[in-house]
């Protein structure tokens, strides 16, 4: 497939728009076209998040995720909310810390991932997103240290340049689990 | 190869007017432009430029006509409501041939509406910025690269006819990020101000910004100077875009964010063997009528696909002279036709004018 589409989704604080921004920039660094697009309505306001990430060889059309091949849903109304309308074949990544439920699909692959609890054992509690994020690079086989830290870069200011390292390793983590 | 960067559509606009050379940004808070306003409180006080939130909208656009007046270049934005209020302001603007650029990033209405994307302000925007006869140039961007180009262009146009530039885009345009190269924006500013207030050194005559004239054929007068002006816009300043219109026996009327959804449903439809095109006015004030005239001959049917209860649908009409037959593909409110629901079109459509061969 051509084309990937990504749906970022958690509580606000969590990192969500953060996630789909470093997917976006890997994509750009990598070549391909890529868009971004935030939920900005009133669902946000009510503690939930969500981006919708292209990232493909042709030109994006419209931004709008409606059909995610890849579906990352960090609490329970996320899944909820999403997994029916992941693409045949997709691809859904919990965090099972705080998802207790099974995904009910049998026509996607999904991967439990206790992420924040894993972000809590490695002292770095804000990072369960980037933990996520490197299982999600990992299963992708896209994992290319090279392209993650040019990205990173890109998504990290420079004055906290130190965090660097730290979302690398937590990224690590992830695609070791 | 130019620098690539991730920005939101609101940013690149901003940014885009700073390169531009304006310096003073004045604005009211409102969803989903907001970024705009912040990225230029941000940046402005840097290079020594001026933000001012304004304590109303109002109060905005009555600062950009002071600054206008100056022949600075300066701009305001808001979304739907809030250029609503500066309807007055736009009128006077258009009255005293001031140049300026508004961006309205427009959201679900009437009313308060919501805070989803909309395209539902065509008319306000091509049509009746305020009252009295007049007519802003409207540019409908449909990537964030286009943002900053139009922005860009839009203060050379404003320049150019002595007056407002109307950047029409909508809160999925605003809030989406995409790479864009703000290195390559091509910046003329170096258009003559002879008109403005800027002293006179004493060594000539006063400049009088005004846009009242007690005087019925004195008025009548510029009115007439202004739509010969808008003769010479229609003629030079038309932007469009083709998709996939060589072969095509349908066409999409569609701009902005309806564009990019289309294509999505243009391609899908290829696939079927339907061969549908599109063609995608960027100027949406002047309107692309030759185009869609030349069309009328070549197709046997056209969608316009909006955001909005059909607005555009009425140029695109009026364009091909009713010779062929135009559908409306839409959704309002703040919801976004699918991809799939301009597919359905395309292949209603496409049933409708193959019965007819």
């Amino acid at each position: 497939m051509s084309t990937k589409q990504f749906l970022f989704s958690g509580f606000g604080g969590q990192g969500i728009l953060f996630a789909g921004k470093f997917i976006a920039y890997k994509g750009l660094m990598d070549g391909k076209n890529v868009s971004w697009l935030p939920s900005y309505g009133p669902e946000m306001r009510g503690g939930t998040a969500s981006c919708g990430v292209i990232v493909g060889d042709e030109t994006v059309g419209s931004p709008i995720v409606s059909r995610p091949d890849v579906l990352v849903a960090m609490n329970l109304p996320s899944l909820d909310k999403y997994e029916s309308t992941v693409a045949p074949g997709g691809i859904i990544f919990v965090d099972s810390t705080l998802v207790s439920r099974k995904v009910n699909r049998t026509d996607v692959t999904v991967y439990p991932i206790p992420a924040t609890q894993m972000a809590s054992d490695n002292k770095t509690p804000t990072l369960a997103n980037m933990i996520l994020v490197g299982k999600i690079l990992k299963v992708l086989n896209d994992f290319d240290e090279v392209s993650v830290r040019t990205a990173l870069g890109k998504v990290i200011s420079a004055k906290r340049a130190d965090m660097l390292e730290v979302n690398l390793n937590a990224m690590k983590l992830g695609a070791d689990y | 190869m130019s620098d690539k960067v991730l920005m939101k559509g609101n940013e690149a606009i901003a940014e885009a007017a700073i390169i531009a050379g304006c310096r003073h940004y004045f604005g009211y808070p409102i969803t989903p432009q907001t970024e705009v306003a912040a990225y230029m409180a941000k940046r402005m006080p840097k290079i020594g430029g001026c933000f001012l939130q304004a304590e109303s909208e109002i109060a905005a656009i009555n600062m950009v006509y002071g600054v206008a007046s100056t022949g600075k270049r300066v701009m305001t934005s808001s979304s739907s409501p809030g250029i609503s209020l500066k309807g007055e302001g736009l009128s006077y603007l258009a009255g005293a041939d001031l140049p300026a650029l508004v961006v309205n990033v427009q959201r679900g209405g009437p009313g308060l509406g919501g805070i989803q994307p909309s395209q539902s302000d065509y008319f306000q925007a091509t049509r009746a910025g305020g009252h009295g006869d007049f007519k802003m140039i409207v540019l409908a961007p449909a990537s964030v690269q286009e943002m900053a180009e139009l922005t860009v262009k839009g203060f050379e146009l404003a320049d150019k006819y002595r007056m407002t530039t109307m950047l029409l885009a909508d809160g999925t345009m605003g809030q989406m990020m995409e790479p864009v190269a703000l290195n390559d924006l091509k910046v003329n500013d170096s258009i003559e101000k002879p008109w403005a207030t800027t002293g006179t050194n004493m060594e000539r005559e006063h400049n009088i910004v005004n846009s009242l004239f007690l005087d019925p054929a004195a008025l009548e007068q510029t009115n007439f100077e202004r739509f010969d002006r808008y003769k010479t816009i229609e003629e030079n300043e038309v932007m469009y875009e083709e998709y996939l219109m060589d072969d095509a026996d349908i066409a999409i009327a569609a701009f902005g964010i309806a564009a990019r959804v289309s294509k999505n449903a243009i391609d899908e439809a290829r696939k079927e063997g339907i061969k549908v095109g599109m063609i995608r006015p960027i100027t949406l004030w002047p309107f692309p009528v030759a185009p869609f005239r030349k069309a009328a001959d070549q197709v046997k049917a056209m969608i316009s696909v909006e955001l909005s209860m059909g607005q555009m649908i009425e140029d695109v009409r009026l364009a091909t002279e009713c010779k062929i037959p135009v559908t409306l593909c839409n959704r309002v409110g703040g919801m976004i036709p699918s991809p799939e629901q301009v597919l359905e079109s395309i292949r209603t459509t496409a049933a409708k004018i193959g019965g007819a061969n």
